[in-house]
């Protein structure tokens, strides 16, 4: 019987799984209460395969890696059944144990590659160090090894990269690194924590094909946690799904995307903006609420002992663009072309901005003083981090009404209280939110109060900038909604500022595309995204992953 | 009833603090924050003791001129309150509860022959017949009666309170911290009668070179403290908060003007500045001798200018904190959305700057506060700092230089310096900590 049980195994070798974990829950602890995060998942990875957990964000994702790894935060308190890792129990294993299995057998790579690397140590030495801990290798043997390493992730000319410092490296390049020195121990499993997140959709298409390649070439298994679900759905050979804490959801890849059992899986495949919703109303060339014409912003380069001007940057370079009354022009391109810049030049918030622009008739660019000051109202500004963009310090109430104040100091307090709570209304939320504070709220509802705020000293022009993309797909369905609706109710326009092309298919009506400090392309969305007629934009919907089902 | 420079100024500080507090408690907006600050126990247990300091300080700033006798010395009304700690006075050392002196002399002995012993004090422990064997028992015993006494006084307030209480019932007095705060109160008086009671018969932490009683200076040693940390602070939180916040906010030739003038003032060493300071009130003391008649309007007039210098030169630490933050701030998306809603500069360096700098204005005022008492201690070393005269811990810790070299050391009045600043460091450190916990609003909901 015995032995019977021992042919059966060894038959079997091939599927037993890489890792399996079972049943584990992870609670935060702080003074009073404990909130579980993690709440009884399963699952396993075999070797060799890639393995996705998809969720929102505070679903849980990354704390179920980290536990794997038992690197959890010193308030958690971690349960499980079982985590094993080939048939060793991670569990009961010593730290001693666990260091050689960290980085060795299980490596991870995480979201932000800049905060992940040492800014005083070069790229050489940082892979060295991984190196030097798993193996006795001479000094010889490492730099071999770690110029074969970048290689590998195809760093272009190792030599001289291995002696530069991470802030000379693009952020696709510091990834590389990372993933260099994950690959440094030659794990059997790869976690992924978000691995493309920070970066352009241009670049995140060359990563995922990298780990896909590295994976072939090496066996192993990649875990990838992603919000993502088209990427996942390209990538990936099995799914689950979690939502706060539960996995609702696993299957093979393609075949969950192309029929999800779970209520909460169909939300989310219904909340992906998608490239063929484009509006695409032609519209007719009447007078452009706001004009643009050779705007620029250079930043001076100065240099030696009297600090003389030697050189600009030229974060904006001649841009001219328009914006009819009632539309959108969305502004797309990767990070670090100029669009944000540009988008706060308009606005007036930036001192080496110059050009014409012209706003319902009126050259803004020249006004200065108590004149600029009261014409400010008529354009707003919406931003990113609806972290960021509220003085942690004042109630809502008080954020919202603050433009009001300003510009009509005659109106009475009672009076304003009652504007609050309209506009509260207005971006669905509850009138008595205006006692509290901006922490208080989630991601979604802080970029509501954010819109409400632009509201409250009725704009005709709003420029969002990327306020759609610190928030989760569900959530961004919704503002993107409430943008719309309260575009067609007041007749806004919106210059509408991202990198995500598909969200500019669901609201824009023309769109530019921004290259390098330069608008490259522009024009009707459906025709750009249709006919792209720039090489640039061309690459730039091709990288988009797209949603695979079978 | 006399009133001189800096009780004028600490009045007026007294005015202000309990003004601002009624004017807190009134605005609605401040209602939380405030219920956040009641609810924390170690800073409502710092700011009684805080407060008992604050008393001792303010009963020492209400001078007048005794009526009998001819002497023009002031003495205020802590003077008058301790007035057995003033008058017993020895010869010179002596160690805490000790009914001998510290040094050794000839005494004339029963007998009539001179004999080199310790002799016996005038007054500490002068009522025991025979110190060897009956100190302890005494000790205990007058500790408890003043005890005793503490416990009486604290039963019959907590009666009146109780009484107050069922006449007019508020919600405020079922407040759970009340009852934590009413121990605390009750143990501080027990401790106070025992130490009173005590200090009739002994000198609780001994004597002083000449004989005074090292209690008596290191109470009077808080109103001094209390005036350096607090004056200074009031003359440098102007400057170095407006000069800080608009070098960060408008840069530009306002910045350079600002950091020309701090680094300029940081280049020259402040004790030189201090130093001449000085020297310039007294030759200007000495010059108008008739407005000056009294020896504590001088050592007055020292202190205030002394406090006054102080705060001039040690604005520029927290001016360039202060910028830093303020550099950092404006660039945040909250203060760009406010320049966009078209508010006003004014408007948004009170609303969203200045709030928002608060912590560090704070934390640096309470580190600040402990390190201005040890500046006045150097100070005093090389004598430009508070008046010889003028009981401080600077000057307690100055003559314990000489103290700590002497064989068997004389302990006490660096002790006595050292735990009474350590209890008001202690304490305005606490207290500051529930203050930027309570008036920050991410804090505000998890405690």
């Amino acid at each position: 019987m015995q032995s019977g049980m021992h042919l059966i195994q060894g038959g079997l070798k091939m599927l037993k799984p890489l890792l399996s974990v079972e049943n584990l829950k992870v609670d935060f602890q702080t003074q009073q209460q404990s909130t579980r995060v993690v709440d009884g998942i399963s699952f396993t990875i075999n070797a060799g395969e890639t393995f996705a957990l998809v969720g929102e964000s505070g679903s849980g994702k990354s704390i179920s890696a980290l536990s794997v790894l038992r690197l959890l935060p010193g308030s958690a308190r971690l349960d499980a059944d079982d985590i094993s890792f080939q048939q060793q129990s991670l569990l009961t294993c010593t730290e001693a144990d666990l260091c050689r299995i960290r980085g060795r057998r299980i490596a991870i790579i995480f979201q932000d590659p800049m905060a992940s690397l040492n800014p005083v140590k070069t790229i050489g030495a940082q892979i060295a160090e991984v190196i030097n801990i798993h193996y006795q290798f001479t000094r010889q043997q490492v730099q071999e090894r770690v110029l074969e390493l970048m290689q590998q992730v195809e760093i272009p000319d190792p030599e001289r990269r291995y002696h530069e410092y991470p802030h000379q490296l693009s952020g696709g390049q510091q990834q590389r690194v990372m993933i260099a020195s994950a690959l440094a121990g030659q794990p059997d499993l790869l976690i992924a924590d978000e691995p493309t997140t920070a970066l352009d959709v241009t670049i995140q298409a060359q990563i995922l094909q990298l780990l896909k390649k590295i994976q072939k070439q090496t066996n192993m298994a990649l875990w990838l946690i992603s919000h993502d679900l088209a990427l996942v759905s390209n990538i990936a050979d099995r799914v689950a799904v979690m939502q706060r804490g539960k996995i609702v959801e696993t299957g093979a890849g393609k075949a969950l995307f192309s029929n999800p059992q779970h209520q909460y899986t169909q939300q989310l495949l219904a909340a992906l903006p998608s490239m063929q919703s484009c509006i695409g109303n032609p519209i007719k060339d009447h007078d452009p609420l706001l004009s643009v014409d050779d705007f620029k912003v250079y930043y001076p380069i100065r240099k030696g002992l009297f600090r003389r001007v030697v050189d600009h940057v030229k974060a904006v370079d001649g841009v001219s663009l328009k914006v009819q009354k009632g539309k959108t022009l969305a502004l797309v391109g990767e990070s670090g072309c100029g669009k944000t810049t540009l988008g706060k030049g308009l606005m007036n918030l930036l001192p080496n901005a110059g050009g014409k622009v012209t706003l319902a008739g009126v050259d803004i660019g020249t006004l200065t003083g108590e004149a600029l000051r009261l014409k400010r109202s008529e354009m707003q500004i919406i931003f990113q981090d609806p972290f960021a963009s509220m003085n942690p310090r004042m109630l809502v109430g008080q954020i919202i009404d603050e433009g009001i104040r300003s510009l009509h100091p005659d109106i009475s307090e009672q009076q304003r209280r009652q504007k609050v709570a309209l506009l509260l209304e207005q971006v669905d939320l509850d009138a008595d939110y205006a006692d509290r504070y901006p922490h208080e709220f989630s991601g979604g509802q802080r970029q509501r109060i954010c819109i409400a705020r632009a509201l409250a000293v009725e704009p005709k022009l709003i420029v969002c900038d990327e306020p759609t993309s610190a928030l989760d797909v569900s959530v961004q369905a919704k503002i993107i909604e409430l943008l719309k609706t309260l575009q067609r109710e007041k007749n806004l326009s919106y210059l509408f500022i991202t990198h995500d092309l598909a969200v500019v298919a669901e609201i824009a009506d023309d769109v530019a595309v921004m290259y390098q400090g330069k608008i490259i392309e522009q024009g009707n969305v459906e025709q750009v995204f249709n006919q792209p007629a720039h090489p640039y934009t061309r690459n730039l919907l091709d990288a988009i992953p797209v949603l695979q089902v079978s | 009833m006399i009133i001189l420079w800096t009780d004028a100024l600490i009045f007026l500080l007294v005015a202000l603090v309990t003004a601002s507090v009624f004017f807190i408690g009134n605005n609605d907006n401040f209602k939380r924050p405030l219920a956040k600050l009641i609810n924390n126990k170690t800073g409502m247990v710092s700011l009684v003791i805080l407060l008992f300091f604050v008393v001792i300080g303010v009963l020492d700033s209400i001078h007048f001129k005794p009526t009998e006798g001819q002497s023009t010395e002031i003495i205020s009304l802590l003077d008058k309150l301790a007035g057995p700690l003033r008058e017993h006075n020895e010869k010179t050392y002596s160690a805490p509860f000790s009914a001998y002196l510290f040094s050794q002399e000839y005494v004339t002995s029963a007998s009539g022959s001179q004999v080199w012993a310790y002799p016996r004090l005038q007054y500490g422990g002068a009522h025991l017949v025979n110190p060897e064997t009956e100190t302890a028992k005494d000790i205990l015993f007058r500790f408890l009666k003043g005890f005793a006494q503490g416990a009486i006084i604290s039963f019959v307030l907590i009666l009146l309170l109780w009484v107050l209480h069922k006449l007019r019932p508020k919600p405020a007095f079922n407040h759970p911290i009340l009852t934590t705060l009413a121990w605390l109160v009750a143990g501080l008086i027990c401790l106070g009668t025992s130490i009173i009671e005590l200090s009739n018969y002994y000198h609780v932490l001994g004597t002083d070179k000449v004989g005074e009683d090292v209690l008596y200076q290191t109470l009077k040693s808080i109103r001094t403290g209390l005036v350096i940390g607090t004056l200074t602070t009031l003359i440098m939180l102007p400057l170095a908060i407006t000069f800080g916040i608009l070098a960060g906010y408008f840069r530009g030739w306002v910045d350079d003007v600002i950091q020309y003038l701090y680094t300029t003032l940081n280049s020259i060493p402040s004790v030189l500045l201090i130093a001449a300071s000085i020297l310039m009130v007294q030759v200007y003391m000495a010059n108008h001798e008739e407005a000056f008649t009294s020896l504590e309007i001088r050592a007055d007039m020292r202190l205030l200018f002394l406090c006054l210098i102080l705060g001039v030169t040690s604005w520029t630490g927290l001016c360039r904190l202060l910028r830093a933050e303020t550099l950092k701030l404006r660039e945040m998306e909250y203060v760009q959305a406010a320049q966009s809603l078209g508010v006003r500069r004014a408007a948004i360096l009170r609303q969203h700057i200045l709030p928002n700098v608060m912590h560090i204005v704070l934390i640096s005022i309470v580190l600040d506060f402990s390190s201005l008492v040890l500046a006045e201690a150097v100070l005093s070393y090389i004598n430009i700092g508070v008046d010889p005269t003028t009981y401080s811990w600077g000057n307690m810790i100055n003559s314990a230089r000489l103290e700590m070299a002497r064989e068997p050391v004389v302990w006490w009045s660096l002790t006595a310096a050292f735990i009474f600043m350590f209890i008001l460091v202690l304490v305005a450190n606490l207290f500051a900590d529930a203050v930027r916990d309570a008036f920050d609003p991410r804090r505000a909901e998890n405690a």
